[in-house]
């Protein structure tokens, strides 16, 4: 047999269920290699072992009574920002402190439901905030990639879900869970060579989730391929009337899916993402893909998202403003940190001050100065219009194609002393990935091949509200042709 | 727009955050640097939109619950996590004299 933790989450669960491994093997296996590995990358905030040994064990003995459920005895990492009952959760912030929480989100609840394994809490950037993992107060996570000509500099994992996307790469996961709030699950994905899909904004509850931007916000898997992540999404979505903004649909079997193939597709290629100074290398991973489509009988349409080019301005409105709304809550009295003032006031002040990091009171001072008095109309409200003609734009595009394929990224993983100029710099990241999340579509990414210096790059598949089979289908296509098989240097 | 160094101030002090003068600028820096770069969103024509409320791709009607009591009398588990507590109570300073 493979090593354990070599095994794909779909893999794992047929060697469970052929009795090749028992649940507590898997999941030594998978701690063994954390306490080897994370010390060098950090992707692990929190590590639960004795927990999930426990976990395993009462998984194998369900096993053994013939009542295995869905993901019985699968080892996952869950992003520190969902609440674990009874488990620190930080959300990578200093001003949680020691919380820890008196429930569970509804996404961890239903995997523990079917049966999964938690191996512990994951790194992320502070309050979901960022696109490298390098504004998290528990330190950066390293990308388990290097470059070939320069092996010893040190490369992000992306972000926010730089953690997730990290264990997942370096096997120190089967998968994961993650947020997407403007690219958080797909861009660390696509760095980390590995697959994510941001599912339609009310697929999976938000309850119990530590709330960044309420409107954008959406929990999604990461894992090694595209069909782990089918198996995954399956468990964590569902209706949930703790959150108003759960669809209440039922939830597909997105396995099927995945084989499904895409003769007969139309497939999107939107003009505007054809950015000036894109690189050669993305244009021509872009160009390839489309290419293996066509092969397997896709047609290629070229169609138009002219607000596209307002997408990140419009997200750099609408995200600070709602999380300076949502962060008002961390004031020191009711849980986490506190820091003594001379008054209540003062405490306030003093708390939020040492508790946020700089780039989360950077949002929150954009997002309080937006909100404010004069200024609403100019830009939130403003914001929020353009919001309405980008979803509009892709309305238009569901008339004449079935998905849209982007690249995911606009370079590949970039290293840690990189692109700390100026934030703009960094808000760049997203640039492909933002205009799902306003419109609230579905987006996923696949790893499609390697650049020059031997780094994965992915492509994205956006589909239609609701429609993640189809943007399985074409993710599960891109997959078989891309052969996909490099792996990081830094692994179990 | 423009944000002078008082602006800043005033910014910090409806988000309760302190700033000490040093950060100041620095911060007016980072934020105009920000604010200028969302100042593109005024060429789009929007005459007539209406704006986005909330984040779902289709409108949706947001459901109503009964107005019953589902939860309650957990106050240990909602204490549990208090920096301070006098009893069944949040601890803060004296704010009234």
């Amino acid at each position: 047999m493979m090593r354990p933790t070599d095994l794909t989450l779909a893999e794992g669960l047929e060697a469970l269920d052929k009795r090749e491994i028992s649940a507590v093997e898997l999941t030594q296996a998978f701690l063994e290699a954390i306490e080897r590995l994370n010390p060098r990358l950090n992707a692990y905030i929190t590590v639960t072992g004795e927990k999930a040994l426990a976990d395993a064990a009462a998984s194998d003995a369900r096993r053994a009574k013939g009542e295995a459920r869905a993901l019985d005895g699968i080892p996952l990492g869950i992003k520190d920002l969902f609440c674990t009952e009874g488990t620190r959760t930080t959300a990578g912030s200093n001003i949680l402190g020691g919380f820890v929480p008196p429930y569970e989100s509804t996404v961890s609840a239903n995997l523990k439901r079917d049966g999964a394994v938690f191996l512990g809490k994951l790194n992320l950037d502070e309050f979901a905030m960022g696109s490298s993992n390098q504004t998290s107060a528990f330190g950066a996570v390293e990308n388990p990639w290097s470059r070939a000509n320069d092996p010893d500099r040190r490369l992000v994992p992306g972000g926010s879900s730089g953690g997730s996307a990290a264990a997942v790469a370096a096997r120190l996961a089967m998968g994961a869970t993650a947020t997407d709030t403007g690219g958080s699950i797909r861009q660390p994905a696509a760095f980390c060579g590995i697959t994510g899909i941001k599912p339609t904004y009310g697929r999976c509850s938000r309850w119990g989730i530590v709330a960044f931007a309420s409107s954008l916000d959406q929990a999604g898997p990461v894992a090694r391929t595209v069909e782990d992540n089918a198996i995954l999404l399956r468990s964590m979505a569902g209706h949930d009337p703790k959150d108003s903004t759960s669809a209440n649909l039922p939830v597909p079997d997105f396995r099927a899916a995945v084989g499904r193939g895409v003769k007969g597709l139309r497939i999107g290629v939107p003009a505007e993402y054809r950015l000036d100074g894109l690189a050669p290398e993305i244009a021509a991973l872009w160009d390839q893909g489309l290419e293996w489509l066509r092969a397997e009988g896709a047609e290629i349409v070229p169609i138009s998202l002219p607000h596209a080019k307002y997408a990140l301005p419009t997200y750099y409105v609408v995200a600070p403003a709602e999380a300076s709304s949502n962060l008002a809550r961390y004031d020191g009295v009711r849980f986490g940190l506190r820091e003594n003032g001379s008054d209540l006031k003062d405490l306030y002040e003093r708390t939020r001050a040492r508790g946020f990091g700089a780039e989360v009171r950077r949002r929150i001072m954009i997002g309080t100065y937006v909100l404010s008095a004069g200024y609403y109309d100019a830009y939130y409200l403003k914001a929020q219009k353009v919001r309405a003609l980008i979803r509009r734009d892709f309305e238009e595009a569901w008339g004449k194609v079935d998905a849209i394929v982007t690249p995911a990224t606009p370079s590949a993983a970039f290293a840690m002393d990189e692109k700390q100029d100026d934030p703009v710099t960094m808000y760049l990241n997203d640039v492909f990935t933002v205009t799902a999340n306003l419109a609230g579509l579905p987006g996923l990414a696949v790893p499609a091949g390697l650049d020059g210096q031997g780094l994965p790059l992915g492509l994205q598949v956006i589909g239609r509200a609701f429609d993640e089979e189809t943007v399985f289908a074409v993710g599960g296509a891109i997959e078989r042709a891309a052969g996909f098989t490099a792996s990081p240097q830094v692994m179990a | 727009m423009s944000l002078d160094a008082a602006t800043v101030r005033r910014v910090a002090n409806l988000a309760r955050l302190r700033l000490d003068e040093t950060e100041v600028e620095k911060l007016q820096a980072e934020l105009n640097g920000i604010l200028d770069w969302i100042e593109q969103l005024q060429q789009v024509d929007t005459d007539g939109v209406e704006p986005m409320a909330g984040g779902a791709p289709v409108e949706v009607k947001l459901p109503w619950r009964a107005d019953a009591v589902t939860d309650g009398a957990q106050a240990e588990k909602v204490l549990a996590n208090a920096p301070d507590r006098e009893g069944e109570y949040f601890g803060v300073p004296k704010v009234v004299e």
